[in-house]
Order: C-alpha cells, then sequence, then structure tokens
C-alpha cells in the first residue's frame, strides 16, 4: 500500500489534535508516514504511534525552523520523490497553505486548499470536499497532476487510535540558498490564554460590538463551557481584542459544534467565518439582528445581563 | 521604488455567488462583481509607500473585461497606472496558472517594480497561495501576511502576527510581500483621484502578448478539477427568546438539552 506524508503540528513535542484528524484521514488513503519537524520528538512519538503512524520522518535541521516556508516545502518535496505517496496532507493554516503551494509546485502537483473531508476516489486518487463562498456550497473536487496535496481544516474528522511501531528514519537536511532569504529576526511570543485554539476548539464564544470592549462576561462564559474565545472584526479593529482571535471572512474561519455570537450583529463580514458551525447561538439587544437568522437558539436581551445568568446556570449544571 | 500591486475582481460577497453549470467554475460575469476587499490595503500600502519617497504604483490583474473596474478603483485611489492581462483562454485557470501570467506579466514590466504587493488571499478562492507562487515563480523572497510594513533602501521588514507570536521578519530587495486587513485603512477615492483617473494609462495584453501558450492556463491545464457542487440548504432559524430575567437560565437549559454541558 502506498505512503501518505502528514506534516505533524506540533508544539515543542505536544501533537495537536490537528495531527491525530489527519492520520485518521490517511489510513483511508494508505499508510501514513508522519514528518515531524523540530524538538520535541521523543514526547511527540508516542501519539504518533496511538494514531497510526506506519512510518516517521523526523528531521531536527535549524534550517527548518529558522526560515519560512520554503525550507519545510524543499523536506516535502525530497520526501513525495524518494517516498510516491498516495497523497500529503497537511493542516490547514497561513503559513501550512504556503508551505503546500510550494511544494505542489516543486513536484508538479494540484493542491486543494481548506478541505472538510478527503475520501480515497476512483481509481488511485482522492476526492475532497470543501465549503466555498462563506458556507453557501459544498464543492467536491480531485487532483489531476502530480501527487495530491490536501490541506485539511481542522475539525474535519474524529481522531480514531490505532496502536502502530512506527518505523522511524531521521532525514539529514539542509535548505537550499533561495530557501534562506526570508529571516525571522525577532519572535515575541503571545501570552498564553490556557484556552483552546480557536480553530480546533469544540466550541467558541465571540464578543462583537455589543461587549463595548469589556471581553470579561464573554471570557467567563467560554471558561464555563472550556471554549475558545473569539471576536468580530470590529472588536479586533477597536483594539478589544488581538487579530488571531478574529473570526470572520479576513479572520478565521470555524466550523465547531458550538457557535456563541454575543453583542455580534451577523453581517456577512462575520457569517462567513463561522456559519457552518454545527450548532448556533446568539445573544444580542437588537431583535433585527441578521446573526438571528442563523440560530439554534437566540435571546434578545443585554449580554451583560444574560451571560452572567448564562454562566451561573452552567456552572450549576456541572457541579 | 516602483511597486506593483497585483489585485483580482471577485464576485461581490453580498450578492448571491454561485458556478456557471456548463464548466463548474466561479461565475464572474452573472454576478456583480468589484475590487477584492483585501486587495484595497495593498493597494493602498503603495500609496503610502511611493507617497513618502519617489516612484509609481502600477497596479495589475489577470481577468475578464469587468475586471477593469477593479483597477479603476485603484487608479482613483492614486495608482499611476494599469495593466489588465485579458484573454478568454486564461478562464477556468487554477492558482497555478494564475500565477504564471501574472508573473509573465510583471517580468514584461518597465521599470522593473522593486516591490510586489498582494492583498493576503482574494475573498472568493480564499486560497491565499497565489502570492507565494508568484514569489516562486519571480525568484523574490515572499514575506506575507504583513501588518506592518517598513521599506528600507535594500530590505524590507514586516511585522507577522500568528497565533502564538508576533514576528519581525526582513527579506531583501525587490521582494513580495502581501499585506493583512490590519496594515492599514483604505483611503476612499476624492473626487480629484476620480476624475484624474481617467487620463490614467491602462494596458490590455493577451496571452500571446506575454509569450505563453494557452496549453499552460485555462481550465484544461488546471491540475485540479471540480466534479460536483451543491447549495447547502439555508439554515432554518430556531427559537428565540426574549430576556425577562430568565435569559440566561434559558440558554443554559438549551446547552444542556443539546449535551454542550
Amino acid at each position: 500500500m502506498a505512503e501518505v506524508l502528514v506534516l505533524v503540528d506540533h508544539a515543542g513535542g505536544t501533537v495537536r489534535k490537528t495531527t491525530t484528524e489527519l492520520l485518521t484521514l490517511a489510513r483511508r488513503l494508505g499508510e501514513p508516514s508522519a514528518v515531524f519537524i523540530g524538538d520535541g520528538y521523543e514526547e511527540a512519538k508516542a501519539t504518533l504511534a496511538a494514531y497510526g503512524a506506519q512510518k516517521i520522518y523526523r528531521s531536527e535541521s535549524a534550517d527548518l525552523v529558522d526560515y519560512l516556508v520554503v525550507p519545510q516545502a524543499e523536506l516535502l518535496a525530497r520526501l513525495v520523490g524518494q517516498a510516491s505517496p498516495a497523497a500529503v496532507l497537511i493542516t490547514s493554516s497561513a503559513e501550512n497553505r504556503e508551505v503546500a503551494a510550494r511544494l505542489a509546485v516543486k513536484t508538479n502537483s494540484g493542491l486543494i486548499t481548506d478541505a472538510v473531508d478527503v475520501q480515497s476516489g476512483d481509481g488511485s486518487g482522492v476526492t475532497t470536499t470543501q465549503t466555498v463562498f462563506a458556507g453557501a456550497y459544498t464543492v467536491t473536487a480531485t487532483v489531476t497532476a502530480g501527487t495530491p496535496i490536501v490541506t485539511v481544516k481542522p475539525n474535519s474528522a474524529t481522531p480514531e487510535q490505532a496502536e502502530t511501531q512506527p518505523v522511524e528514519e531521521v532525514v539529514e537536511f539542509t535548505a537550499s540558498d533561495a530557501a534562506k532569504t526570508v529571516r525571522i529576526t525577532a519572535t515575541a511570543p503571545r501570552e498564553k490564554t490556557g484556552r483552546p485554539e480557536l480553530t480546533e476548539a469544540a466550541i467558541v464564544v465571540s464578543g462583537g460590538r455589543g461587549t463595548a470592549g469589556d471581553f470579561s462576561k464573554v471570557e467567563d462564559f467560554a471558561d464555563a463551557l472550556g471554549a475558545a474565545v473569539g471576536a468580530s472584526r470590529a472588536a479586533v479593529d477597536a483594539g478589544w481584542y488581538p487579530h488571531s482571535s478574529q473570526v470572520g471572512q479576513t479572520g478565521k474561519q470555524v466550523s465547531p459544534q458550538l457557535y456563541v455570537a454575543c453583542g455580534i450583529s451577523g453581517a456577512i463580514q462575520h457569517r462567513a467565518g463561522m456559519q457552518t458551525s454545527k450548532t448556533i447561538v446568539a445573544v444580542n439587544k437588537d431583535e433585527e439582528a441578521p446573526i438571528f437568522e442563523l440560530v439554534d437558539f437566540g435571546v434578545v436581551g443585554d449580554l451583560f445581563a444574560v451571560l452572567p445568568q448564562a454562566t451561573a446556570a452552567v456552572e450549576a449544571k456541572k457541579g | 521604488m516602483n511597486i506593483v500591486v497585483c489585485v483580482k475582481y471577485v464576485p461581490d460577497a453580498q450578492a448571491d455567488r454561485t458556478f456557471v453549470e456548463s464548466d463548474k467554475t466561479t461565475d464572474r460575469v452573472g454576478v456583480d462583481g468589484l475590487l477584492s476587499e483585501l486587495d484595497e490595503y495593498a493597494i493602498e500600502e503603495a500609496l503610502l509607500v511611493t507617497e513618502a519617497g519617489e516612484g509609481e504604483v502600477t497596479v495589475l490583474t489577470a481577468g475578464p473585461e469587468q475586471a477593469a473596474d477593479a483597477l479603476k478603483k485603484a487608479l482613483q485611489m492614486g495608482a499611476d497606472k494599469a495593466v489588465h492581462i485579458l484573454d478568454d483562454q486564461i478562464h477556468g485557470s487554477d492558482a497555478f496558472g494564475t500565477s504564471l501570467v501574472l508573473a509573465k506579466a510583471i517580468e514584461k514590466l518597465d521599470p522593473k517594480p522593486d516591490l510586489v504587493l498582494t492583498g493576503m488571499s482574494s475573498t472568493d478562492g480564499v486560497m491565499g497561495v497565489v502570492p507565494t507562487l508568484l514569489a516562486e515563480r519571480l525568484g523574490l523572497p515572499a514575506v506575507t501576511y504583513a501588518s506592518e510594513l517598513t521599506v528600507g533602501d535594500v530590505t524590507v521588514t514586516v511585522r507577522r502576527d500568528n497565533d502564538a507570536a508576533s514576528q519581525t521578519i526582513e527579506a531583501s530587495l525587490p521582494a513580495l510581500v502581501s499585506v493583512t486587513d490590519q496594515i492599514n485603512t483604505p483611503r476612499y477615492p476624492s473626487f480629484k483621484g476620480i476624475m484624474a483617473a481617467k487620463k490614467k494609462p491602462v494596458d490590455t495584453w493577451s496571452l500571446a502578448d506575454l509569450g505563453i501558450d494557452p496549453g499552460e492556463v485555462g481550465l484544461d491545464a488546471a491540475w485540479t478539477k471540480v466534479e460536483s457542487y451543491a447549495a447547502r440548504p439555508p439554515r432554518e432559524k430556531g427559537q428565540v427568546v426574549t430576556d425577562e430575567g430568565d435569559g440566561g437560565e434559558k440558554l443554559a437549559a438549551f446547552l444542556a438539552e443539546r449535551k454542550f454541558v
């Protein structure tokens, strides 16, 4: 059976849920081979084995960490040449889509981004599903050249365990000179909130203009639900929350099990970022707010009254 | 500092975007279109950079006849000239085909640009890969998702805000930079700008003008294929209650019923 390369998403060796989803999807297409870059391999190995990686390629080359995009694409291109995989699966993110694009050009392969499902297609191909035009349409597509390169959105599959004993291969790698033209000269890490990552979270609670800059009630409710916190573009533009939390057309597109919009009117800019969520709830003072057209449940009211009461009620049910 | 800004004419997201049944491509003619919102930030940044020094801003697009509207808006904002790559054989190109066409056009520009600016992605395909593909084809360093840009004599420095960290990134000129909607506030065209735009040069180029073999672009040359498309059923409006002192409790009850608590 052919290999399927899966680029591992991790933070210092802690493998993210997205990678376990990709390994699960990879098993539909062939034998998963994880590609691990950077530090923390010993910690990651156990997770990769638990979720079915038959092989693990690993590289600790500093070039892969110090430079953006191109070295990772060069490494993956080399592995594609070496292993002739059935497909390459990469978690969708801004940087990863660029890696995937460069990889596709280097291997003369077609690229599909933001897939929400990947299935084995006719013959040896793969068929992907995407939701496009702000969730208005579902599209199925195939790759017609080279090795299918697919970036997959978080929450696209339920991870399934499958214990394996992976074969390990260490890859010595030096990036080309052309790959080293963009230098990271400084990094300022963000404070960790302890909350789940926005695009991966099962529940997202977002705040908008209606918070008037005070996200405390939104945050308390999110914490009661174990949710990530998102923000509308208005809130981000006003400086109330960072851009990395922005949900919308020019921010992140999320598709969690539950999305709670607080003080958000629901203009198309925002809807484009969340309208494929499984269950949608909204709290807004304005009963005419467009967001209410989308909801499974809505409360017309002041979030400063409704959310604290809801938080207390949720805590009571948990306790 | 000569700058070229690549822009895209896209179906209006407020309109009912759809596909052309005959070939499953995005309908760019039957749906109202406009300059992609994210491209406005790139145009604005180009204007800010050249206003601080010297140089020209050329705006470039590949698209059907109507795409001239996108160029017009850019000229009204203050771009100096425009190039429209217009050729039916480009229809249905994937990102690789699009990047080839744009790259050949940029190579043909005289004087050569020192900086290529783009938005961070289009608002229709939303792949966000054309900037990096363009840089690969032009042999330029690509610095993407810039939320702040400083242009020096020989380098560009960018602030990029990732989820985990904020990075400072540097590359030598000439370079390609894609910008986010955090980088500036695009200006509205002034009356003076609108009038001045009427006299600005717009060149129209075909594939033949660019020396591109039609077999390398277009629908048949694409490396991916849309197999099917289907409209998702619109969401049905669920229950909406008015808070009468118990709104929060009702919300919690709903969540419990749906097993979120």
